[in-house]
């Protein structure tokens, strides 16, 4: 019956008839992408995995790259036959989808609707009560998605011809790429948790195909399949989530649910537990602890992939869930200062460990985890749409700094690749000074960097503040502050967030500097003979470079704070209402959350001043001329070294969770179990009786039709006595 | 439109498809008498025969979207009837189509062959269409005799003679006891007409009658050889692969389905009343052929064999649904039969493909490594091994078939839920051979030596292709063909005493 209600209020919309009803062509548009690519792909067989088993043709950003002087001209050679037209048909779709998506984008800004726009294809599936259409949700949430993977997405396939165009595997590679581009629009766009977890799925398998993508090297296809097994530990959480509130609700889809949610009752234990389970599984796609351990290896993909999966996109896909399902989790206090203090936690432990790590997009990964903490501890207090403004403004400069990283690594590449050098192309102690060498480069990095950091006017200033704002004003005066969690008043637990998110944000300042510098200034230590082959990129690289580098300046214009008037005030807060407004009055007991000015400005201060002295910081402290080629480095000492290392987390989920179970599936349940008991006594056991009882009636079938007569009658009494016996 | 069955016009209106097919099959004959024997003539009347199943089918899809519907008389007018009808000649086009090269690589040239297809259809439709014993008992003979003569076509075959003459003697056989039924529940009820059946069983109290009850399993006796249900099921392996290919397909696949299609009709519409006294004979039926059917087929190497147990399997998969009672369940019948009749023509299909002159290539040992040589082959005969198992997405229809009759026995009044369990059973047995045909294909390496596959020509291509593509589709989106089937139910007159006798039976089991 919500389901009709759901049917009804869009057979009235606004929407209908307008630009719209075309939703469906704007995931379907990478989808031919894919199958053009795909086809491309496999029509030349040979070029379907990389050409050269020992990898030495591929891998721009891949790590123990080894580089022969035979190949010196190899880039030619190998190149894929389709490959021009790979180029055109991968950007396209990309490009043409966007522009879909910002005429669907100015139609909605023009209706402004109150309700979604549900735009039905098909019926999916019905089976009893449950049914499931094929449905795309046209509404502000998940039009800000939509420009931001189409956006986002299209100068990054840009930048990817000028990074993949000479591996063997390219036509793939964009086939993939689209495939995820078309899953990814499908989780945002699904008009119920079903079709947003079919992308949710659709996106993590290209993820396991991109970080896999140079799968002949044993370590790249391990780190797909760790992606790959971290994540279903997240989705069997948010697929029992789906069952709980389809069993307690009857619905699944978001309209549904959002006019159904009270029915659960605020702040009951199932509420608290459907949440809980679904930020499982967001804590699996966006990385958060403790299943974070998954994003940092898979940045064995290459670079573009990085940018566009691993950090602009797939990963914010949990916090997008989080926004998408505000209704429950704002009934749900003790879930939400659980996402609140995971995110929190996570953006402090990924800084720490980001101070510490030699390779470059190590240190944006680990950066990565970090800022995804933010955007959870922004919609764990209920500000979804901080939230998801950072996200976007994240989108931008973690964007750019990956593929400016991307960039400083084909430069890096190409210059070892002609010297014939066997040396890590990531490895930042092996960069240094590139500045004079990468001019565009350095400049467009430093603005990312200084708006990650946090300063004014740059993007990811206005987003950090909003969530650290949010995070303050909520410890008086609302649900979550009031709420206990295990015992803990809520409002200590969101003095703790807002501690950890200003510790972190400081370290955040001090290793980008530290990446920055180490990098970009100080002396080059890339070896003599290279230096002369270390240039800029082509602008077919830059180019996506520069755009992302006015959006990182300016995207805080977005969601302009009141106390900086220099445009459209709280502009994306506002657009977001309708989808999360109310959710976030209940949060904040249906008043805005409100400060004095004079707090306000303190917070901004304390805030840009951490900043600051973050770079001070990391410009005193560190000094790029101290520092050695990676093959002579010392090893780090004392709580260093566990930095380094990361904590030796991966270690210790080894010892007690990959061990364990391993040897248990070996020993249990592989040779007692499956082997012994299934295998042995029900497999074997079942089809030997099976084959005695159908050896038996083989005999008994011996070609004679008098035989055949005889049964026959036997039946014929069989059945005349079932008749009469009864 | 309602058609008054008493006046000539109107019946001949509402038999108009049958009628079509009729008339076009006599001509067809007269044209195969005419012209010299011989691969061209084959081949010509195939086509022709063809054409005609296709206009009789496009016939039926007018006629089903009229709303036509008719008072009493001895036919009926409604969506049951046309989406079975749909079933049969779809399957009768497929098995045309196969004979076309089968015969002409066997050396057939009897150009009757393709003629008897259609006059079997036609005996099928009637069957179908029948509401009346009499006129059901003329559908199933006119099936019967031409199929009996399909089955030798192959003159010079002694294995089809023996087949054909087996299937003869047994079907008289059966037909006996068929007659004998008819006999007996006229003398009880004094009618032949479901309808009339139906209220007499009521008004005159006849739920315990020994004449009706003995009349009753004579004529489930004579359904069960048609739709060879354990035990009467002895005659369909040596049949299934004495027969040629084609026309293996055509019986494993339409000939069933008529037979079912009836069975269902006579048994909700005509016999719904003592549906508590029939209930447990069907019941023992269908879970001793499900049982028989699926463990026999292990043990089978030659895959038409294997093919003919698993249809016996089948059919005590569908006799759950018929045991089941309901509306539902109808519909679930009627879902399972489409996806049976592609999957099953499909596998024909390939096997006809795969096989050339003096190499039939029946055995399942043939099928190793097929991947390797013929990948497209191998997916497809995969896909309808998997449909045929049951198996989700790559099984595609076949998987909701199982389930929706799965779903109708749980949710029936009378839930049948030992049935439903032992559905479920005998289908993991199942998988022991399908899924032995699927792994001989992909996972054993060709033979060293192993002849040449000849190559496929178009036609058949375009038969497994468009099988395996309606099976994969509707099994991702089910949905039309359910809502199809659902509506094709709604119309079966089914008794008013059905619904109070599930109470009672209910108490009983």
């Amino acid at each position: 019956m919500l389901l009709q209600t759901a049917a009804v209020a869009s057979t009235g919309h606004s929407l209908q008839g307008s630009v719209a009803e075309w939703i469906w062509l704007v995931p379907v548009l990478p989808l031919i992408g894919f199958l053009i690519n795909g086809w491309l792909s496999l029509r030349a067989v040979g070029h379907v995995g990389p050409a050269d088993p020992s990898g030495e043709e591929h891998g721009h950003g891949h790590t123990d790259d080894a580089h022969h002087d035979a190949h010196d001209d190899g880039h030619q050679a190998t190149r894929h036959p389709s490959a021009s037209i790979v180029s055109v048909v991968g950007p396209t779709v990309l490009i043409l989808a966007f522009l879909l998506a910002v005429a669907i984008f100015a139609a909605l800004a023009a209706a402004q609707p109150d309700a979604p726009f549900v735009k039905q294809l098909f019926t999916w599936m019905v089976a009893g009560d449950f049914r499931v259409d094929a449905a795309f949700q046209v509404d502000q949430l998940s039009m800000v998605m939509v420009l931001v993977i189409t956006g986002v997405g299209a100068l990054i396939h840009v930048f990817s011809v000028g990074y993949m165009r000479d591996d063997p595997g390219y036509p793939r590679y964009f086939a993939y790429l689209n495939l995820f581009v078309f899953f990814m629009l499908v989780l945002v766009l699904g008009a119920s948790y079903p079709v947003l977890f079919v992308g949710w799925e659709g996106v993590g398998l290209c993820s396991y195909l991109l970080i896999g993508f140079w799968f002949t090297d044993k370590v790249n296809a391990d780190a797909g399949k760790k992606a790959f097994v971290v994540n279903r530990i997240g989705d069997f959480g948010f697929l029992i989530a789906m069952f709980l509130l389809f069993a307690n609700l009857g619905t699944l889809d978001f309209s549904g649910v959002n006019a159904a949610a009270p029915a659960l009752g605020a702040g009951s234990a199932l509420v608290t537990v459907i949440c809980l389970l679904l930020f499982l599984g967001c804590a699996g796609k966006s990385a958060q602890i403790p299943l974070y351990v998954w994003l940092p290896d898979a940045m064995a993909g290459p670079t573009p992939v990085s940018a566009l999966i691993h950090a602009a996109t797939m990963v914010t896909a949990g916090v997008y869930l989080v926004a998408r399902s505000a209704a429950l989790f704002s009934m749900a206090p003790a879930a939400s200062l659980t996402v609140a203090l995971v995110g929190g936690l996570t953006a402090l432990f990924a800084a720490t460990i980001g101070l510490k790590q030699w390779d470059i997009k190590k240190v944006l990964a680990y950066s990565t985890v970090s800022q995804l903490g933010y955007m959870f501890v922004g919609v764990g207090v209920g500000a979804y749409a901080a939230g998801i403004f950072h996200l976007v403004t994240h989108a931008f400069f973690k964007a750019l700094l990956f593929l400016g990283s991307g960039s400083v690594i084909y430069a890096m590449h190409q210059a070892y690749h002609h010297t014939g050098s066997h040396e890590d192309a990531q490895d930042m102690r092996n960069m240094g000074g590139l500045k004079q060498f990468m001019p565009v480069t350095f400049v467009l990095m430093w603005i990312a960097t200084l708006a990650i950091a946090g300063i004014p006017p740059f993007a990811g200033f206005f987003s950090k503040d909003e969530i650290l704002g949010a995070v303050f004003a909520r410890t008086h005066g609302s649900t979550l502050a009031d709420a206990q969690w295990f015992g803990i008043p809520g409002s200590a637990v969101l003095y703790a967030v807002w501690v950890f998110g200003l510790a972190a944000a400081l370290l955040t300042a001090i290793y980008m500097t530290r990446m920055m510098l180490y990098t970009f200034h100080g002396p080059n230590r890339s070896g003599e003979r290279e230096r002369e082959h270390l240039h800029e990129a082509p602008w077919i690289m830059t180019g996506p470079l520069v755009a992302l580098g006015v959006l990182s300046a300016v995207g805080g214009w977005l969601n302009l704070p009141a106390f900086f008037p220099a445009g459209p005030i709280q502009a994306l807060h506002h657009w977001l209402e309708p989808v999360s407004g109310d959710a976030a009055l209940q949060v904040t007991h249906g008043a805005e959350a409100h400060m004095t000015a004079t707090t306000e400005y303190t917070l901004v201060g304390i805030a840009v001043a951490i900043a600051v002295a973050g770079i001070a910081i990391a410009f005193a402290r560190l000094k790029p001329a101290a520092l050695v080629p990676k093959a002579e480095a010392p090893e780090a000492e004392g709580f260093e070294r566990v930095l380094e290392h990361k904590y030796y987390v991966d270690e210790i989920y080894d010892r007690i969770v990959v061990r364990p179970i391993e040897s248990g599936s070996r020993g249990i349940l592989w040779r007692g179990l499956d082997a012994g008991i299934i295998d042995g006594l029900f497999v074997n056991g079942s089809a030997y009786l099976a084959r005695g009882f159908g050896w038996l009636g083989a005999r008994l079938q011996t070609g004679r039709t008098g035989t055949y007569a005889w049964v026959l009658v036997i039946g014929v009494i069989a059945v005349l006595s079932a008749f009469s016996l009864r | 439109m309602r058609f008054d069955l008493s006046r000539p016009f109107d019946l001949a209106m509402a038999m108009s498809p049958d009628l079509f097919l009729f008339v076009g099959a006599m001509a067809l004959l007269l044209w195969s008498a005419i012209g010299r024997d011989g691969a061209a003539h084959q081949r010509r009347i195939g086509v022709a025969a063809i054409a005609v199943a296709a206009a009789t089918l496009l016939l039926v899809v007018a006629a089903s979207t009229r709303g036509w519907s008719a008072g009493p008389g001895i036919v009926a007018v409604d969506g049951f009837r046309w989406a079975a009808d749909l079933v049969f000649l779809v399957g009768a086009i497929i098995a045309i189509a196969m004979s076309l090269d089968y015969n002409a690589r066997e050396a057939i040239f009897a150009a009757e062959a393709h003629v008897l297809i259609l006059l079997a259809t036609g005996g099928m439709m009637l069957m179908v269409a029948s509401r009346d014993l009499m006129m059901l008992f003329l559908g199933i003979e006119t099936m019967s005799i031409a199929v009996y003569i399909l089955t030798g076509i192959d003159r010079r075959s002694p294995r089809a003679a023996e087949g054909a003459l087996k299937y003869f003697l047994l079907g008289a056989f059966s037909t006996a006891f068929f007659l004998y039924g008819i006999a007996l529940i006229y003398g009880a009820t004094g009618a032949t007409n479901f309808q009339v059946i139906s209220e007499r069983i009521v008004a005159l109290k006849l739920e315990q009658t020994p004449m009706l009850l003995v009349g009753v399993a004579l004529l489930l006796v004579g359904f069960g050889f048609k739709m060879a249900a354990a035990p009467f099921h002895m005659w369909a392996p040596d049949v299934y692969e004495g027969a040629p290919t084609p026309i293996t397909a055509f019986m494993a696949a339409s000939v069933k389905a008529a037979a079912f299609a009836a069975f269902l009709r006579v048994w909700l519409a005509a016999l719904g009343g003592v549906y508590a006294q029939w209930h447990d004979a069907i019941w023992w039926l269908s879970a001793i052929t499900m049982c028989v059917g699926n463990i026999v087929a292990l043990q089978q190497r030659n895959l038409k064999r294997m093919i003919a147990y698993s249809s016996v399997g089948h059919t005590g998969f569908i006799l759950v649904a018929v045991a089941s009672g309901t509306t539902q369940s109808a519909a679930a019948f009627l879902f399972y039969l489409v996806a049976y009749t592609f999957a099953i023509m499909g596998a024909f299909a390939v096997i006809v493909a795969l096989g050339s002159p003096g190499a039939p290539r029946e055995r399942i040992d043939d099928y190793n490594g097929l991947w390797f040589v013929r990948p497209g082959m191998a997916i497809a005969m995969a896909v309808f091994m998997l449909a045929m198992l049951g198996f989700p997405v790559f099984g595609g229809m076949g998987f909701f078939a199982k389930w929706y009759v799965l779903q109708a026995a749980l949710q029936a009044s009378a839930p049948q839920t030992r049935l439903a369990v032992l559905l479920v059973l005998t289908t993991t047995i199942s998988a022991g051979y399908y899924l032995y045909v699927v792994m001989a294909m992909f996972m054993k390496p060709r033979p060293e030596g192993a002849d040449q596959l000849p190559p496929t020509n178009g036609l058949s291509r375009f038969i497994i292709a468009a099988s395996a593509g309606i099976i994969l589709i509707f099994g991702v989106f089910p949905d039309p063909v359910a809502r199809w089937t659902r509506t094709g139910v709604d119309l079966v007159p089914l008794a008013p005493q059905v619904e109070p006798n599930f109470t009672q039976s209910a108490v009983a089991r």
